[in-house]
């Protein structure tokens, strides 16, 4: 049997076995609601103005996020990367807050910036900034020394090193280092309107969890893994053509 | 050495610095802990029982998750190198649910387990099995093919192969597979406490805010950081020291 066979073979018995525990009523009502429940649910979410909002929401928040803690992680990794004493330095700080997880530091942050939209703004930059900073400090790391030779001995300023030299020496790992920061940032954002808040996605999961419309919140899942799976693999082929 | 006092220094310098701007009144007391008001504040919580249990407590979660992910995962791991059909079927799965935010799914875990510790150790074990079982396979599938022929022309029998020459030559890289399946184990498990307020120390942190205990807040924070730094470095010196010279 080939590969693609057993893969339909699965996915066929996977979701055989889903329905008929869903009709077997064996757990409590919608617990494993029915397929075709999720995909009204799902159809019905675009139908819904509200879920257009809170995905503006999500989408600023991750967005912003994102962008803050990937400039600021591709600036320190730089830094870290070209000074060794200083990366040296601070390399065990970097690495224990960047193997916490993050979610942890959302009180600091609704301290700081307040429990609004930039509270999850500021986790989603904070989710990014530590994948990056590690990712590029280590390939700057990797820069062939005679590329920076070879910008030394023209006399290159320091900002001209950065982008004459550094910047498109570094540029796979610029684009793998957006994937690792676009995924926790992601994963920063939603979970922080998931534990407080009052818009975007992560709020409409928690809003159909407690009222247990369980269909919906498959349905907002759904959608949420569609696009961030979807936005990744985009990256991927956008990295993969360079 | 050196870079070790400077990091040390540096971080002298930033407790000096936040204090300063706490006393001075340009930072909210109610925003950033004075470092000072922190021993007090961990010798509170440790009084009150939220210290040692709750580490307890997520180290026991984080261990028993990897252990079930480790029962799981290297038997799947080494099918997926035996069978290549296999492999090449499931492979492409199982690395794109590494990459996919799985640990968003956990609502789904509570309508189907409830809060408790069936939903932060179910979390754990997903995150620990991914790696774990990719690991397994990667290390089996590096295992030298003169390793194999060797052991062929002694004429081992094909279980013979695996348990003695497959597997030992497979355990360094399956051993990275446990150390990123109990590091992923133990981060995820914190955060989910964090977010349902259940468990150890990420409900500690949580119930802190909301009993607006500023400097108890800041406490589990960092000890949260340090447990996760703590497993990392273990488990890397373990690791260097398992690998083959």
């Amino acid at each position: 049997m080939a590969a693609t066979q057993i893969r339909i073979l699965t996915l066929v018995v996977i979701l055989a076995i889903w329905e008929a525990v869903a009709w077997s009523g064996l757990l409590y009502q919608d617990v494993v609601p029915s397929l075709l429940k999720i995909a009204v649910a799902f159809f019905n979410l675009f139908l819904d103005k509200e879920t257009y909002r809170h995905f503006a929401v999500s989408a600023w928040e991750i967005g912003a996020g994102l962008t803050i803690g990937y400039i600021l992680g591709v600036l320190f990794g730089l830094v870290a990367g070209t000074r060794r004493f200083f990366g040296a330095a601070v390399a065990p700080y970097v690495d224990g807050i960047a193997t916490a997880p993050k979610i942890v530091f959302l009180p600091i942050v609704m301290l700081l910036v307040g429990t609004g939209m930039n509270s999850k703004l500021a986790l989603g930059a904070l989710s990014a900034f530590f994948p990056v900073a590690i990712n590029m400090a280590a390939s700057v790391r990797q820069v062939p020394p005679i590329f920076v030779r070879v910008g030394r001995s023209f006399r290159l300023s320091r900002w001209q090193m950065a982008t004459r030299i550094y910047l498109p020496a570094l540029r796979p790992s610029l684009i793998t280092s957006l994937r690792l920061g676009f995924g926790l940032a992601v994963v920063g954002v939603l979970l922080a309107e998931i534990k407080l808040s009052n818009a975007g996605l992560g709020f409409l999961a928690n809003e159909h969890y407690s009222h247990y419309r369980v269909p919906d919140l498959y349905a907002v899942l759904v959608l949420v893994f569609l696009v961030a799976v979807g936005l990744n693999s985009l990256m991927g082929k956008f990295a993969e053509r360079r | 050495m050196k870079e070790k006092l400077a990091g040390l220094a540096g971080l002298a310098v930033l407790a000096v610095l936040l204090e300063v701007a706490v006393r001075a009144g340009w930072v909210s007391h109610l925003v950033v802990a004075p470092p000072s008001a922190l021993p007090a504040a961990l010798v509170r919580l440790w009084q009150e029982g939220l210290v040692a249990g709750p580490v307890g407590i997520t180290l026991a979660q984080a261990f028993t998750a990897t252990l079930a992910a480790t029962a799981i995962g290297i038997p799947w791991g080494y099918l997926l190198w035996k069978k290549p059909v296999l492999g090449e079927a499931y492979t492409p799965w199982i690395g794109a649910a590494f990459a996919a935010p799985t640990v968003l799914l956990f609502p789904l875990f509570l309508v189907l387990f409830g809060r408790g510790y069936a939903t932060t150790i179910f979390v754990g074990f997903i995150a620990a099995v991914i790696p774990i079982t990719l690991k397994t396979k990667e290390a089996f599938a590096a295992v030298p093919k003169v390793l194999l022929d060797v052991g062929r022309s002694f004429k081992l029998p094909e279980s013979g192969l695996v348990r003695r020459v497959a597997f030992p030559a497979a355990v360094p890289g399956i051993f990275t597979g446990l150390r990123l399946g109990l590091i992923y184990a133990l981060v995820n498990i914190i955060g989910m406490e964090f977010l349902i307020d259940f468990g150890g120390l990420g409900r500690i942190a949580s119930e802190m805010y909301f009993r607006f205990e500023i400097p108890g807040m800041y406490v589990a924070i960092i000890l949260i950081v340090l447990v996760s730094w703590t497993f990392l470095a273990v488990l890397s010196r373990l690791e260097t020291w398992l690998r083959p010279r």
